[in-house]
Protein backbone atom coordinates (compact mmCIF):
# COMPACT_ATOMS: atom_id res chain seq x y z
CA UNK A 1 0.00 0.00 0.00
CA UNK A 2 1.75 3.05 -1.01
CA UNK A 3 2.65 6.01 2.25
CA UNK A 4 -0.13 8.17 1.18
CA UNK A 5 -3.02 5.68 1.37
CA UNK A 6 -1.69 4.93 4.73
CA UNK A 7 -1.38 8.12 5.97
CA UNK A 8 -5.41 8.75 4.62
CA UNK A 9 -6.29 5.41 6.86
CA UNK A 10 -4.46 6.55 10.02
CA UNK A 11 -6.15 10.13 9.29
CA UNK A 12 -9.57 8.59 8.65
CA UNK A 13 -9.37 6.15 11.86
CA UNK A 14 -7.90 9.44 14.11
CA UNK A 15 -11.23 11.47 13.24
CA UNK A 16 -13.33 8.90 14.87
CA UNK A 17 -11.49 9.06 17.76
CA UNK A 18 -11.45 12.42 17.85
CA UNK A 19 -15.04 12.92 17.25
CA UNK A 20 -16.10 10.34 20.04
CA UNK A 21 -13.04 11.98 22.56
CA UNK A 22 -14.34 15.84 21.80
CA UNK A 23 -18.07 14.63 22.40
CA UNK A 24 -17.27 13.18 25.57
CA UNK A 25 -15.61 16.71 26.85
CA UNK A 26 -17.49 18.56 29.43
CA UNK A 27 -18.96 21.59 28.02
CA UNK A 28 -17.82 23.60 31.11
CA UNK A 29 -14.14 22.93 30.21
CA UNK A 30 -14.47 23.85 26.54
CA UNK A 31 -12.31 27.17 26.85
CA UNK A 32 -9.28 24.65 28.17
CA UNK A 33 -10.29 22.01 25.42
CA UNK A 34 -9.54 24.86 23.25
CA UNK A 35 -6.72 26.52 24.41
CA UNK A 36 -5.11 22.38 24.96
CA UNK A 37 -5.75 21.64 21.18
CA UNK A 38 -3.89 24.91 20.65
CA UNK A 39 -1.24 23.49 22.83
CA UNK A 40 -1.07 19.96 20.64
CA UNK A 41 -1.33 21.83 17.35
CA UNK A 42 2.07 22.74 18.23
CA UNK A 43 2.74 19.22 17.26
CA UNK A 44 3.75 21.21 13.28
CA UNK A 45 6.76 22.03 15.53
CA UNK A 46 8.01 18.18 14.67
CA UNK A 47 7.29 19.15 10.41
CA UNK A 48 9.94 22.88 11.75
CA UNK A 49 12.49 20.97 13.48
CA UNK A 50 12.70 18.91 10.24
CA UNK A 51 12.74 21.41 7.83
CA UNK A 52 15.17 23.48 10.09
CA UNK A 53 17.46 20.36 10.56
CA UNK A 54 18.01 19.04 7.54
CA UNK A 55 21.11 18.42 6.21
CA UNK A 56 20.07 20.24 2.97
CA UNK A 57 19.11 23.18 4.62
CA UNK A 58 20.44 26.47 4.50
CA UNK A 59 19.92 30.34 3.33
CA UNK A 60 15.73 30.65 2.80
CA UNK A 61 14.88 26.84 4.37
CA UNK A 62 16.44 27.45 7.22
CA UNK A 63 15.21 30.98 7.98
CA UNK A 64 11.74 29.54 7.62
CA UNK A 65 12.66 26.66 9.41
CA UNK A 66 13.79 28.64 12.18
CA UNK A 67 10.25 30.73 12.00
CA UNK A 68 8.03 27.90 11.76
CA UNK A 69 9.90 26.59 15.13
CA UNK A 70 9.63 30.06 16.97
CA UNK A 71 5.96 29.90 16.24
CA UNK A 72 4.96 26.30 16.57
CA UNK A 73 6.94 26.75 20.13
CA UNK A 74 5.19 29.74 21.06
CA UNK A 75 1.96 27.55 20.76
CA UNK A 76 3.18 24.85 22.69
CA UNK A 77 4.80 26.16 25.88
CA UNK A 78 2.06 29.17 25.87
CA UNK A 79 -0.91 26.89 25.31
CA UNK A 80 -0.23 24.22 27.66
CA UNK A 81 1.04 26.78 30.37
CA UNK A 82 -2.24 28.92 29.64
CA UNK A 83 -4.30 25.49 29.85
CA UNK A 84 -2.50 24.63 33.11
CA UNK A 85 -3.21 28.07 34.61
CA UNK A 86 -6.80 27.54 32.96
CA UNK A 87 -7.82 24.15 35.00
CA UNK A 88 -5.94 25.37 38.31
CA UNK A 89 -8.74 27.65 39.20
CA UNK A 90 -11.62 24.88 38.46
CA UNK A 91 -11.78 24.00 42.49
CA UNK A 92 -15.02 21.86 43.79
CA UNK A 93 -16.65 23.54 46.68
CA UNK A 94 -14.18 24.27 49.59
CA UNK A 95 -14.25 21.88 52.22
CA UNK B 1 22.68 9.27 20.91
CA UNK B 2 20.44 8.34 17.61
CA UNK B 3 18.11 6.16 17.23
CA UNK B 4 16.30 4.36 14.63
CA UNK B 5 13.82 5.43 12.40
CA UNK B 6 11.73 1.96 13.51
CA UNK B 7 12.25 3.76 17.28
CA UNK B 8 11.47 7.05 16.81
CA UNK B 9 7.73 5.59 14.94
CA UNK B 10 6.91 3.96 18.18
CA UNK B 11 7.93 6.95 20.42
CA UNK B 12 5.35 8.55 17.94
CA UNK B 13 2.51 6.06 18.84
CA UNK B 14 3.24 6.60 22.29
CA UNK B 15 3.13 10.37 21.92
CA UNK B 16 -0.54 10.03 19.59
CA UNK B 17 -1.80 7.66 22.52
CA UNK B 18 -0.46 10.56 24.84
CA UNK B 19 -2.42 13.46 23.29
CA UNK B 20 -5.73 10.86 22.92
CA UNK B 21 -5.78 10.49 26.79
CA UNK B 22 -4.58 13.75 27.22
CA UNK B 23 -8.53 15.05 25.40
CA UNK B 24 -9.96 12.58 26.85
CA UNK B 25 -8.98 14.33 30.42
CA UNK B 26 -11.46 16.94 29.91
CA UNK B 27 -13.90 14.84 30.36
CA UNK B 28 -14.15 16.12 33.87
CA UNK B 29 -12.66 19.12 35.66
CA UNK B 30 -11.24 16.51 38.52
CA UNK B 31 -9.20 14.37 35.30
CA UNK B 32 -8.35 17.23 33.89
CA UNK B 33 -5.12 18.44 35.19
CA UNK B 34 -3.73 15.31 34.37
CA UNK B 35 -5.01 15.23 30.75
CA UNK B 36 -2.84 18.24 30.35
CA UNK B 37 -0.06 16.81 31.99
CA UNK B 38 -0.34 13.74 29.65
CA UNK B 39 -0.37 15.90 26.97
CA UNK B 40 2.94 18.08 27.66
CA UNK B 41 4.74 13.93 28.17
CA UNK B 42 3.71 13.41 24.94
CA UNK B 43 4.84 16.55 23.54
CA UNK B 44 8.09 16.21 24.88
CA UNK B 45 8.56 12.67 23.96
CA UNK B 46 7.30 13.73 20.25
CA UNK B 47 10.27 16.56 20.10
CA UNK B 48 13.18 14.01 21.41
CA UNK B 49 12.48 11.58 19.21
CA UNK B 50 12.17 13.94 16.21
CA UNK B 51 15.39 15.57 17.60
CA UNK B 52 17.90 12.16 18.10
CA UNK B 53 15.79 10.91 14.85
CA UNK B 54 18.80 11.18 12.43
CA UNK B 55 17.11 13.95 10.00
CA UNK B 56 18.03 16.62 12.25
CA UNK B 57 21.59 17.75 11.56
CA UNK B 58 22.30 21.07 13.00
CA UNK B 59 20.98 22.54 15.69
CA UNK B 60 21.56 25.94 16.35
CA UNK B 61 18.85 27.46 14.72
CA UNK B 62 16.34 25.00 16.50
CA UNK B 63 18.11 26.05 19.84
CA UNK B 64 17.30 29.52 19.71
CA UNK B 65 14.31 29.42 18.02
CA UNK B 66 12.45 26.88 20.67
CA UNK B 67 13.94 28.98 23.50
CA UNK B 68 12.66 32.52 22.38
CA UNK B 69 9.17 30.40 21.69
CA UNK B 70 9.26 29.61 25.09
CA UNK B 71 9.91 32.60 26.53
CA UNK B 72 7.48 34.47 24.38
CA UNK B 73 4.91 31.66 25.02
CA UNK B 74 5.16 31.94 28.94
CA UNK B 75 5.00 35.36 28.94
CA UNK B 76 1.92 35.27 26.71
CA UNK B 77 0.52 32.91 29.10
CA UNK B 78 1.57 34.05 32.15
CA UNK B 79 0.02 37.59 31.71
CA UNK B 80 -3.56 37.46 29.91
CA UNK B 81 -6.46 38.19 31.29
CA UNK B 82 -9.28 35.60 31.40
CA UNK B 83 -11.54 37.87 29.74
CA UNK B 84 -8.67 38.21 26.62
CA UNK B 85 -8.73 34.50 26.18
CA UNK B 86 -10.32 34.41 23.02
CA UNK B 87 -7.89 37.23 21.77
CA UNK B 88 -4.85 34.80 22.80
CA UNK B 89 -6.81 31.79 21.23
CA UNK B 90 -7.12 33.46 17.75
CA UNK B 91 -3.19 34.87 18.54
CA UNK B 92 -1.90 31.31 18.36
CA UNK B 93 -4.26 29.90 15.89
CA UNK B 94 -2.86 32.35 13.76
CA UNK B 95 0.85 30.94 14.75
CA UNK B 96 -0.29 27.76 13.55
CA UNK B 97 -1.07 28.67 10.67
CA UNK B 98 1.79 30.63 10.04
CA UNK B 99 4.22 28.04 10.70
CA UNK B 100 2.42 25.26 8.29
CA UNK B 101 2.95 27.51 5.28
CA UNK B 102 6.59 27.66 6.49
CA UNK B 103 7.20 24.65 6.93
CA UNK B 104 5.36 23.64 3.27
CA UNK B 105 7.48 26.21 1.61
CA UNK B 106 11.07 24.82 3.62
CA UNK B 107 9.99 21.83 2.64
CA UNK B 108 9.83 22.43 -0.99
CA UNK B 109 12.68 24.30 -1.04
CA UNK B 110 14.73 21.29 0.75
CA UNK B 111 13.12 18.64 -1.63
CA UNK B 112 13.28 20.85 -4.85
CA UNK B 113 17.47 21.33 -3.78
CA UNK B 114 17.91 17.36 -3.79
CA UNK B 115 15.71 17.21 -6.93
CA UNK B 116 12.94 15.00 -5.14
CA UNK B 117 9.66 16.41 -5.89
CA UNK B 118 6.58 14.90 -6.89
CA UNK B 119 3.48 16.15 -7.90
CA UNK B 120 1.60 13.74 -4.83
CA UNK B 121 4.14 15.58 -2.72
CA UNK B 122 3.45 19.26 -4.33
CA UNK B 123 -0.51 18.77 -3.99
CA UNK B 124 0.07 17.99 -0.39
CA UNK B 125 2.70 20.77 -0.07
CA UNK B 126 -0.13 22.86 -1.58
CA UNK B 127 -2.74 21.49 0.98
CA UNK B 128 -0.52 22.89 3.59
CA UNK B 129 -0.17 26.44 2.33
CA UNK B 130 -3.57 26.97 1.30
CA UNK B 131 -5.05 25.76 4.52
CA UNK B 132 -2.25 27.19 6.83
CA UNK B 133 -2.50 30.40 4.90
CA UNK B 134 -6.27 30.98 5.72
CA UNK B 135 -5.75 29.70 9.36
CA UNK B 136 -3.75 32.34 9.62
CA UNK B 137 -4.67 36.06 8.38
CA UNK B 138 -8.11 34.72 9.24
CA UNK B 139 -6.85 33.91 12.71
CA UNK B 140 -5.60 37.84 12.34
CA UNK B 141 -8.73 39.34 11.78
CA UNK B 142 -10.06 37.30 14.52
CA UNK B 143 -7.49 38.77 16.80
CA UNK B 144 -8.14 42.29 15.64
CA UNK B 145 -11.85 41.98 16.03
CA UNK B 146 -11.70 40.78 19.40
CA UNK B 147 -9.02 43.06 20.66
CA UNK B 148 -10.90 45.88 19.42
CA UNK B 149 -8.19 47.25 16.93
CA UNK B 150 -10.62 46.81 13.91
CA UNK B 151 -14.48 46.51 14.34
CA UNK B 152 -16.20 43.79 15.76
CA UNK B 153 -19.38 43.65 13.01
CA UNK B 154 -19.46 41.97 9.82
CA UNK B 155 -18.20 43.67 7.31
CA UNK B 156 -20.19 42.71 4.32
CA UNK B 157 -20.17 44.32 0.62
CA UNK B 158 -21.91 43.43 -2.76
CA UNK B 159 -20.36 40.39 -4.70
CA UNK B 160 -18.83 39.49 -1.50
CA UNK B 161 -19.58 36.10 -2.03
CA UNK B 162 -18.89 35.97 -5.83
CA UNK B 163 -15.49 37.12 -4.63
CA UNK B 164 -14.47 34.57 -2.22
CA UNK B 165 -15.99 32.18 -4.92
CA UNK B 166 -13.29 33.25 -7.67
CA UNK B 167 -10.59 33.90 -5.31
CA UNK B 168 -11.16 30.34 -4.25
CA UNK B 169 -11.30 29.16 -7.06
CA UNK B 170 -8.09 30.53 -8.86
CA UNK B 171 -5.97 29.44 -5.55
CA UNK B 172 -7.03 25.61 -6.23
CA UNK B 173 -6.11 26.24 -10.12
CA UNK B 174 -2.86 27.46 -8.99
CA UNK B 175 -2.26 24.45 -6.50
CA UNK B 176 -3.31 22.29 -9.13
CA UNK B 177 -0.96 24.06 -11.94
CA UNK B 178 1.72 24.08 -9.18
CA UNK B 179 1.19 20.33 -8.44
CA UNK B 180 1.63 19.56 -11.87
CA UNK B 181 4.75 22.09 -13.10
CA UNK B 182 6.60 22.52 -9.68
CA UNK B 183 6.15 26.43 -10.90
CA UNK B 184 7.31 29.18 -8.85
CA UNK B 185 5.21 31.82 -9.98
CA UNK B 186 1.98 29.65 -9.24
CA UNK B 187 3.56 28.84 -5.82
CA UNK B 188 4.08 32.77 -4.97
CA UNK B 189 0.44 33.77 -6.22
CA UNK B 190 -1.09 30.88 -4.51
CA UNK B 191 0.39 31.99 -1.07
CA UNK B 192 -0.53 35.29 -1.39
CA UNK B 193 -4.41 34.38 -2.53
CA UNK B 194 -4.59 32.28 0.18
CA UNK B 195 -3.81 34.90 2.53
CA UNK B 196 -6.35 37.30 0.88
CA UNK B 197 -8.63 34.30 1.01
CA UNK B 198 -8.60 33.77 4.89
CA UNK B 199 -8.55 37.57 4.96
CA UNK B 200 -12.53 37.72 3.06
CA UNK B 201 -13.79 34.17 4.72
CA UNK B 202 -13.27 36.13 8.20
CA UNK B 203 -14.08 39.88 7.73
CA UNK B 204 -17.81 38.98 7.06
CA UNK B 205 -18.62 37.41 10.21
CA UNK B 206 -18.46 39.00 13.54
CA UNK B 207 -20.65 40.06 16.34
CA UNK B 208 -22.77 37.69 18.14
CA UNK B 209 -20.92 34.76 15.67
CA UNK B 210 -17.38 35.12 17.45
CA UNK B 211 -17.21 31.86 19.38
CA UNK B 212 -18.16 30.26 15.95
CA UNK B 213 -15.18 31.47 14.49
CA UNK B 214 -12.84 31.04 17.40
CA UNK B 215 -14.09 27.34 17.21
CA UNK B 216 -13.45 27.39 13.07
CA UNK B 217 -10.20 28.10 12.85
CA UNK B 218 -9.28 25.93 15.74
CA UNK B 219 -10.23 23.61 13.52
CA UNK B 220 -8.35 25.18 10.30
CA UNK B 221 -5.61 24.57 12.79
CA UNK B 222 -5.62 20.90 12.65
CA UNK B 223 -6.53 20.65 9.36
CA UNK B 224 -3.46 22.74 8.89
CA UNK B 225 -1.30 20.42 10.51
CA UNK B 226 -2.62 17.14 8.79
CA UNK B 227 -1.88 18.58 5.99
CA UNK B 228 1.50 19.50 7.32
CA UNK B 229 1.67 15.24 8.46
CA UNK B 230 0.13 14.29 4.83
CA UNK B 231 3.59 16.19 3.12
CA UNK B 232 5.91 14.97 5.66
CA UNK B 233 4.24 11.51 5.73
CA UNK B 234 4.62 11.60 9.52
CA UNK B 235 1.44 10.00 11.33
CA UNK B 236 2.02 11.52 14.28
CA UNK B 237 1.29 15.06 13.18
CA UNK B 238 -2.18 13.34 11.12
CA UNK B 239 -2.93 11.88 14.24
CA UNK B 240 -3.19 14.82 15.93
CA UNK B 241 -4.19 17.50 13.46
CA UNK B 242 -7.28 15.09 13.18
CA UNK B 243 -8.28 15.04 16.70
CA UNK B 244 -7.63 18.96 17.02
CA UNK B 245 -9.69 19.57 13.68
CA UNK B 246 -12.24 17.37 15.13
CA UNK B 247 -12.25 19.27 18.02
CA UNK B 248 -12.94 23.09 16.66
CA UNK B 249 -15.31 21.17 14.22
CA UNK B 250 -17.38 20.05 16.97
CA UNK B 251 -17.29 22.54 18.90
CA UNK B 252 -18.18 24.92 15.91
CA UNK B 253 -21.36 22.80 15.67
CA UNK B 254 -22.42 22.96 18.98
CA UNK B 255 -22.21 26.88 19.02
CA UNK B 256 -24.01 27.33 15.40
CA UNK B 257 -26.74 24.53 16.95
CA UNK B 258 -27.07 26.88 20.51
CA UNK B 259 -28.15 29.37 17.84
CA UNK B 260 -30.07 27.22 15.95
CA UNK B 261 -28.40 28.53 12.75
CA UNK B 262 -26.03 26.37 10.35
CA UNK B 263 -22.50 26.87 9.62
CA UNK B 264 -23.10 27.62 5.98
CA UNK B 265 -25.38 30.75 7.58
CA UNK B 266 -22.96 31.68 9.71
CA UNK B 267 -19.96 31.64 7.15
CA UNK B 268 -22.19 33.65 4.98
CA UNK B 269 -24.85 35.48 7.11
CA UNK B 270 -23.11 38.04 9.04
CA UNK B 271 -25.38 38.19 12.07
CA UNK B 272 -25.32 40.53 14.49
CA UNK B 273 -23.50 44.33 15.37
CA UNK B 274 -21.11 45.61 17.97
CA UNK B 275 -24.03 48.34 18.82
CA UNK B 276 -22.76 51.45 20.46
CA UNK B 277 -24.29 54.05 22.64
CA UNK B 278 -24.67 55.96 25.29
CA UNK B 279 -26.28 54.27 28.58
CA UNK B 280 -27.39 58.44 29.37
CA UNK B 281 -30.89 58.33 28.72
CA UNK B 282 -31.48 54.51 29.58
CA UNK B 283 -33.96 54.94 32.52
CA UNK B 284 -35.71 57.35 30.07
CA UNK B 285 -36.16 55.24 27.21
CA UNK B 286 -37.66 52.55 29.70
CA UNK B 287 -40.17 54.12 31.24
CA UNK B 288 -41.21 55.10 27.68
CA UNK B 289 -41.27 51.63 26.55
CA UNK B 290 -43.20 50.22 29.00
CA UNK B 291 -40.44 48.50 31.49
CA UNK B 292 -40.06 48.67 35.41
CA UNK B 293 -36.99 49.71 36.57
CA UNK B 294 -36.16 48.73 39.90
CA UNK B 295 -33.42 49.48 42.64
CA UNK B 296 -30.72 47.26 44.37
CA UNK B 297 -32.74 47.15 47.42
CA UNK B 298 -35.52 45.83 45.84
CA UNK B 299 -33.63 43.09 44.74
CA UNK B 300 -32.25 42.28 47.80
CA UNK B 301 -35.55 42.47 49.37
CA UNK B 302 -36.90 39.22 47.34
CA UNK B 303 -32.86 37.39 47.06
CA UNK B 304 -32.39 37.40 51.20
CA UNK B 305 -35.28 34.91 51.65
CA UNK B 306 -35.40 33.19 48.85
CA UNK B 307 -34.46 29.51 48.15
CA UNK B 308 -32.96 29.88 45.07
CA UNK B 309 -31.37 32.57 43.10
CA UNK B 310 -30.31 32.00 39.81
CA UNK B 311 -27.48 34.04 38.15
CA UNK B 312 -27.40 34.17 34.29
CA UNK B 313 -23.88 35.49 33.30
CA UNK B 314 -23.33 36.80 29.58
CA UNK B 315 -20.53 39.20 27.96
CA UNK B 316 -21.39 42.25 29.85
CA UNK B 317 -20.59 40.38 33.19
CA UNK B 318 -16.74 39.65 31.44
CA UNK B 319 -16.72 43.48 30.24
CA UNK B 320 -18.03 45.01 33.99
CA UNK B 321 -15.31 42.65 35.57
CA UNK B 322 -18.51 41.94 37.60
CA UNK B 323 -17.13 38.09 38.40
CA UNK B 324 -15.73 38.42 41.58
CA UNK B 325 -18.29 40.95 43.04
CA UNK B 326 -20.57 38.11 42.32
CA UNK B 327 -18.87 35.30 44.07
CA UNK B 328 -18.75 37.45 47.38
CA UNK B 329 -22.53 38.12 46.35
CA UNK B 330 -22.93 34.05 46.32
CA UNK B 331 -21.36 33.58 49.65
CA UNK B 332 -23.11 36.03 51.73
CA UNK B 333 -26.49 34.75 49.81
CA UNK B 334 -25.43 31.16 51.17
CA UNK B 335 -24.53 32.40 54.58
CA UNK B 336 -28.52 33.22 54.55
CA UNK B 337 -29.00 29.55 53.55
CA UNK B 338 -30.40 31.01 49.73
CA UNK B 339 -29.04 28.37 46.85
CA UNK B 340 -27.13 29.83 44.43
CA UNK B 341 -26.57 28.60 41.24
CA UNK B 342 -25.09 29.91 37.51
CA UNK B 343 -27.06 29.00 34.19
CA UNK B 344 -24.26 28.96 31.32
CA UNK B 345 -25.96 29.04 27.89
CA UNK B 346 -23.81 27.75 25.45
CA UNK B 347 -23.11 30.64 23.65
CA UNK B 348 -22.66 33.29 26.43
CA UNK B 349 -19.12 35.28 26.19
CA UNK B 350 -16.63 34.87 23.31
CA UNK B 351 -15.47 31.48 23.15
CA UNK B 352 -16.93 28.16 23.86
CA UNK B 353 -16.98 28.02 27.57
CA UNK B 354 -15.94 31.14 28.24
CA UNK B 355 -18.05 32.14 31.16
CA UNK B 356 -17.17 28.44 32.94
CA UNK B 357 -13.80 30.12 33.09
CA UNK B 358 -14.57 33.66 34.11
CA UNK B 359 -16.51 31.77 36.91
CA UNK B 360 -13.60 29.81 37.53
CA UNK B 361 -11.34 32.74 37.80
CA UNK B 362 -13.59 34.17 40.56
CA UNK B 363 -13.03 30.90 42.70
CA UNK B 364 -16.96 29.85 41.91
CA UNK B 365 -17.03 26.28 42.37
CA UNK B 366 -17.54 24.92 39.31
CA UNK B 367 -20.46 22.66 40.57
CA UNK B 368 -22.05 25.86 40.63
CA UNK B 369 -22.48 26.16 37.22
CA UNK B 370 -25.34 24.52 35.30
CA UNK B 371 -25.67 24.08 31.59
CA UNK B 372 -28.98 25.27 30.32
CA UNK B 373 -30.81 22.15 29.52
CA UNK B 374 -30.04 20.84 33.17
CA UNK B 375 -31.31 24.13 34.90
CA UNK B 376 -34.32 25.05 32.53
CA UNK B 377 -36.69 22.97 34.31
CA UNK B 378 -35.82 24.70 37.71
CA UNK B 379 -36.42 28.54 37.28
CA UNK B 380 -40.54 28.12 37.52
CA UNK B 381 -39.23 26.98 41.19
CA UNK B 382 -37.15 29.81 41.14
CA UNK B 383 -37.19 32.74 43.78
CA UNK B 384 -35.22 35.28 41.95
CA UNK B 385 -33.39 35.38 38.43
CA UNK B 386 -30.46 38.11 38.00
CA UNK B 387 -29.39 38.33 34.42
CA UNK B 388 -26.23 39.74 34.51
CA UNK B 389 -24.71 41.37 31.10
CA UNK B 390 -27.16 38.96 29.03
CA UNK B 391 -29.69 39.50 26.90
CA UNK B 392 -30.63 37.31 23.65
CA UNK B 393 -29.58 33.99 25.58
CA UNK B 394 -32.90 34.81 27.41
CA UNK B 395 -35.31 36.69 24.97
CA UNK B 396 -38.42 34.29 24.45
CA UNK B 397 -39.31 36.16 20.74
CA UNK B 398 -36.40 33.36 20.37
CA UNK B 399 -39.58 30.85 21.36
CA UNK B 400 -42.45 33.24 19.80
CA UNK B 401 -41.76 35.61 17.25
CA UNK B 402 -41.46 33.97 13.83
CA UNK B 403 -39.96 37.29 12.46
CA UNK B 404 -37.37 37.05 14.87
CA UNK B 405 -33.71 36.83 13.93
CA UNK B 406 -33.31 35.05 16.71
CA UNK B 407 -36.23 32.25 16.29
CA UNK B 408 -35.53 29.00 16.79
CA UNK B 409 -32.71 30.08 19.22
CA UNK B 410 -32.87 27.58 22.43
CA UNK B 411 -32.64 29.89 25.38
CA UNK B 412 -32.56 29.78 28.86
CA UNK B 413 -36.18 29.83 30.69
CA UNK B 414 -35.29 33.25 32.91
CA UNK B 415 -38.86 34.40 32.53
CA UNK B 416 -40.22 31.55 34.37
CA UNK B 417 -39.04 32.78 37.78
CA UNK B 418 -41.00 34.80 40.67
CA UNK B 419 -38.71 37.82 39.88
CA UNK B 420 -36.00 38.45 37.30
CA UNK B 421 -33.85 41.47 37.83
CA UNK B 422 -31.93 42.54 34.47
CA UNK B 423 -28.34 44.13 35.48
CA UNK B 424 -27.61 46.22 32.28
CA UNK B 425 -26.13 49.59 31.55
CA UNK B 426 -28.71 50.38 28.72
CA UNK B 427 -31.84 49.61 26.93
CA UNK B 428 -29.34 48.38 23.77
CA UNK B 429 -30.67 45.88 22.73
CA UNK B 430 -28.00 42.45 22.94
CA UNK B 431 -26.16 41.54 19.61
CA UNK B 432 -28.56 40.51 17.46
CA UNK B 433 -30.10 43.71 18.03
CA UNK B 434 -33.59 42.41 18.87
CA UNK B 435 -35.82 44.20 21.51
CA UNK B 436 -36.24 41.42 24.36
CA UNK B 437 -39.91 40.45 24.71
CA UNK B 438 -39.01 39.91 28.86
CA UNK B 439 -38.56 43.15 29.46
CA UNK B 440 -42.17 43.63 29.25
CA UNK B 441 -43.45 41.33 31.62
CA UNK B 442 -44.61 41.77 35.22
CA UNK B 443 -42.30 39.75 36.74
CA UNK B 444 -39.25 41.42 35.09
CA UNK B 445 -37.66 44.31 36.19
CA UNK B 446 -34.18 46.41 35.10
CA UNK B 447 -31.61 47.63 37.39
CA UNK B 448 -29.55 50.34 35.56
CA UNK B 449 -26.03 50.83 35.84
CA UNK B 450 -22.83 49.00 35.85
CA UNK B 451 -23.30 45.46 36.64
CA UNK B 452 -20.25 45.46 38.79
CA UNK B 453 -21.41 48.30 40.42
CA UNK B 454 -24.96 47.30 40.99
CA UNK B 455 -23.60 43.62 42.40
CA UNK B 456 -21.55 45.40 45.22
CA UNK B 457 -24.27 47.35 46.02
CA UNK B 458 -26.04 44.31 46.68
CA UNK B 459 -23.10 43.33 48.54
CA UNK B 460 -23.06 46.15 50.64
CA UNK B 461 -26.65 46.03 51.39
CA UNK B 462 -26.53 42.16 52.29
CA UNK B 463 -23.64 42.99 54.52
CA UNK B 464 -25.51 46.03 56.23
CA UNK B 465 -28.10 43.56 56.55
CA UNK B 466 -30.96 45.27 58.93
CA UNK B 467 -33.78 44.78 56.52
Amino acid sequence: MPDTLVALYVFVLACFIGYFVIWGVTPSLHTPLVALTNAISGIVIIGALLVTGAGEASGPAGIMGFFAVLLASINVFGGFLVTNRMLAMFKKKKK
Amino acid sequence: MEISANTQVLAYLVSAALFILSLKGLTHPASARRGSFLGMIGMVIAIIATLIGGEVQSYGFIVVGVLTGAVIGGVLAACVQMTAMPQLVAALHSFVGMAAVLVAIGTFINRHAIGDLSAVLMSELSAGIVIGAITFSGSVIAFGKLQGLISGAPVRFVGQHALNAVIGVVTVLLAIHFAMSGSMFSLTVMVLLSFVLGFTLIIPIGGADMPVIISMLNSYSGWAAVATGFTLHNNLLIIVGALVGCSGAILSYIMCRAMNRSIINVVFGGFGSDAGGGPASAGAVAADKGVRSASVEDAIYWMEDANRVIVIPGYGMAVAQAQHALKELMELLEEKDVEVKFAIHPVAGRMPGHMNVLLAEADIPYDHAFEMDDINPEFASTDVVLVVGANDVVNPAARTDHSSPIYGMPIIDAGKAQHVYFLKRSMNPGYSGVDNLLFYQDNVSLIFGDAKDTIEGMVTALKGGGH
